[in-house]
């Protein structure tokens, strides 16, 4: 099989000023996960594959994955560890190849069987993290998620040579999808690459989900870019933004409303790769004809925005300054970065609203504020003093409700955030 | 929805399933309870079928409530309630699920069916808040423990 290094992948499309589009796409039945590879591949937009796999083989539990295919249960995605290589062989052959990189999507804390399955399949692009995988995704000690990631690290960076550049994102820019600070989300993304980066990684992406104010979302992706600059080196690196990861709009104009301010937001703040999301995404689990849509209004979005000047944003911001605390302050634990964020969330130094994970301190509140910002209720024992805006205030499970569906509610009533 | 005086409110678990990995249903699922007066213990996403079980024993809460939506509820809670009523300690605990629980977004009355009869007293629509406290203001909960 041809390579096709997933990094210079989207570093080409960017030269050509190109975004490139992928979808979340994973379907237990190989002949329709061929189909959606193939047809993302020929939808009128410049594309990137992904097979997305299902909550069992996430989780390991690969008993269950197997008893569900043999049952004939369709899964939530594509178990790589369940159909035999030849069977995914199948899958991929023909479509994966140099113009079209295929990325493997899961949200395992503990991955080393999906790494093991994907190189033997001669794929090298997949994504995840000791904390954006573990944390707000599973039970699994925060310290073995660490453990078994700088493992994933390694089996990845083990496949470097002969045409060959393994390519990992960080999922750091989404934790609970919404109500994040932004400057946590950098932080996260941020340190999880570095993480890569140590443990022998030569080309990754960091992420940042779109969250409430356009605004604040391009400060963001402008810190970002800023501190990736400042600390990953010399390696391949870009930006990856998810189109929204919350509470989704009901309607389908409101579904691609959204979905089209991902894809402009995505171009204006100087992202080079945009993970759609599509109409169908507050009912059922989207169909190829769903994807192939979103990525095609997304890339005519796309079309339309204009992207900065090149050159490190100007990124002097509050979102910037924020994040740049909280990761030097993570960065000064200790030299080895993953011991450095055991402790911090140890001490609190790092905090996800909301995140119910045994190691998690759970003491920092967020809010959306009148102007449609993610603000501090509460920053815990997070660096960040004089953050906080407004006195910690018992949330409701109505607030929590209204905060959660406020961006579906803007969509919906045709308004945008 | 307050406590009858001298009426102790049932306690509640609330737990995810073993591989669904979603949050908010079960953190809004804990303020709202916490609102209506339970005394509520929230497992979290991606529970173990065994901690759940090994949480309810050593907690003994007069309702277990799961919670999925990632499209494996039925699997997944099928599997869940086997292994709570299966304890003797369990048996007459009341044990509800709800949210999306299939991957098509239909509810499935077959499906439905097989939960009720594999253990579960109710089975809750996705978002059928109204539903759930009126089980809540009524027997058997507030009659056990």
């Amino acid at each position: 099989m041809t390579q096709a290094p997933f990094g210079e992948f989207v570093a080409g499309a960017r030269a050509r000023g190109t975004l490139v589009v992928q979808p979340r796409m994973g379907f237990s039945d190989p002949g329709r996960m061929r189909q959606g590879l193939a047809r993302t591949r020929a939808a009128d937009a410049v594309t990137v594959g992904t097979l997305t796999l299902d909550s069992y083989t996430r989780v390991r539990d690969l008993d269950a994955a197997r008893r569900a295919l043999a049952e004939g249960v369709t899964l939530n995605g594509y178990p790589i560890c369940t159909h035999p290589p030849e069977t995914t062989r199948g899958v991929l052959d023909g479509i994966h190849d140099a113009s079209f990189p295929v990325q493997v999507r899961h949200g395992s804390p503990r991955p080393e069987h999906i790494v093991a399955a994907l190189l033997g399949l001669g794929l090298d692009a997949t994504e995840g993290g000791p904390v954006s995988y573990c944390l707000p995704y599973s039970r699994t000690p925060l310290a073995e998620a660490v453990v078994c990631w700088r493992t994933a690290c390694e089996m990845l960076a083990e496949h470097t040579g002969d045409g060959r550049v393994p390519h990992l994102e960080s999922f750091g820019g989404c934790m609970l999808g919404q109500l994040c600070p932004p400057a946590v989300l950098v932080a996260v993304s941020v340190l999880e690459g570095l993480f890569f980066a140590r443990h022998g990684l030569r080309s990754v992406s960091l992420s940042y989900a779109q969250q409430t104010s356009p605004q604040q979302d391009l400060e963001a992706v402008a810190a970002l870019q800023r501190l990736a600059g400042e600390l990953l080196g010399p390696i391949d690196w870009h930006v990856v933004l998810y189109a929204y990861m919350g509470v989704y709009p009901l309607s389908r104009g409101g579904g691609l409303n959204l979905l089209e301010a991902a894809a402009r937001l995505a171009v204006t703040s100087g992202a080079s790769r945009l993970i759609v999301k599509t109409a169908a995404e507050a009912h059922r689990i989207p169909t190829v004809a769903d994807n192939v849509e979103a990525l095609e209004a997304a890339a005519r979005a796309a079309a339309t925005a204009t992207a900065p000047p090149p050159g490190p944003p100007a990124a002097d911001s509050e979102v910037y300054a924020e994040a740049r605390t909280l990761v030097h302050a993570v960065l000064d634990l200790h030299d080895d970065v993953g011991t450095a964020l055991l402790t911090a969330f140890r001490r609190g130094l790092l905090d996800i609203p909301y995140c119910l994970h045994p190691d998690n301190a759970g003491r920092a509140r967020s809010f959306i504020d009148h102007d449609g910002r993610l603000r501090w209720g509460d920053t815990g024992a997070l660096p960040l003093g004089g953050a906080a805006v407004s006195a910690a205030r018992k949330v409701t499970s109505a607030d929590l409700l209204a905060a959660l569906s406020r961006v579906r509610r803007a969509y919906d009533s045709g308004g945008t955030a | 929805m307050n406590s009858m005086p001298g009426t102790p409110m049932p306690t509640v678990l609330v737990t995810g399933t073993s591989s669904d990995a979603h949050t908010w249903n079960l953190v809004y699922l804990q303020l709202l309870l916490e609102e209506w007066g339970h005394e509520v213990t929230n497992l979290g996403p991606c529970a173990p079928d065994d901690l759940v079980m090994g949480s309810a024993v050593e907690l003994r809460p007069d309702l277990i409530v799961v919670s999925s939506v990632n499209g494996h509820g039925h699997q997944d809670g099928l599997r869940l309630v086997q292994v709570l009523r299966a304890r003797p300690e369990l048996v007459g605990t009341t044990i509800v699920i709800g949210g999306k629980l299939g991957t098509d977004g239909l509810r499935n009355v077959g499906q439905v069916r097989r939960l009720l009869a594999a253990g579960y007293d109710r089975v809750f629509d996705d978002g059928d808040v109204n539903a759930f406290r009126d089980m809540l203001a009524r027997p058997p909960v507030r009659a056990v423990s």
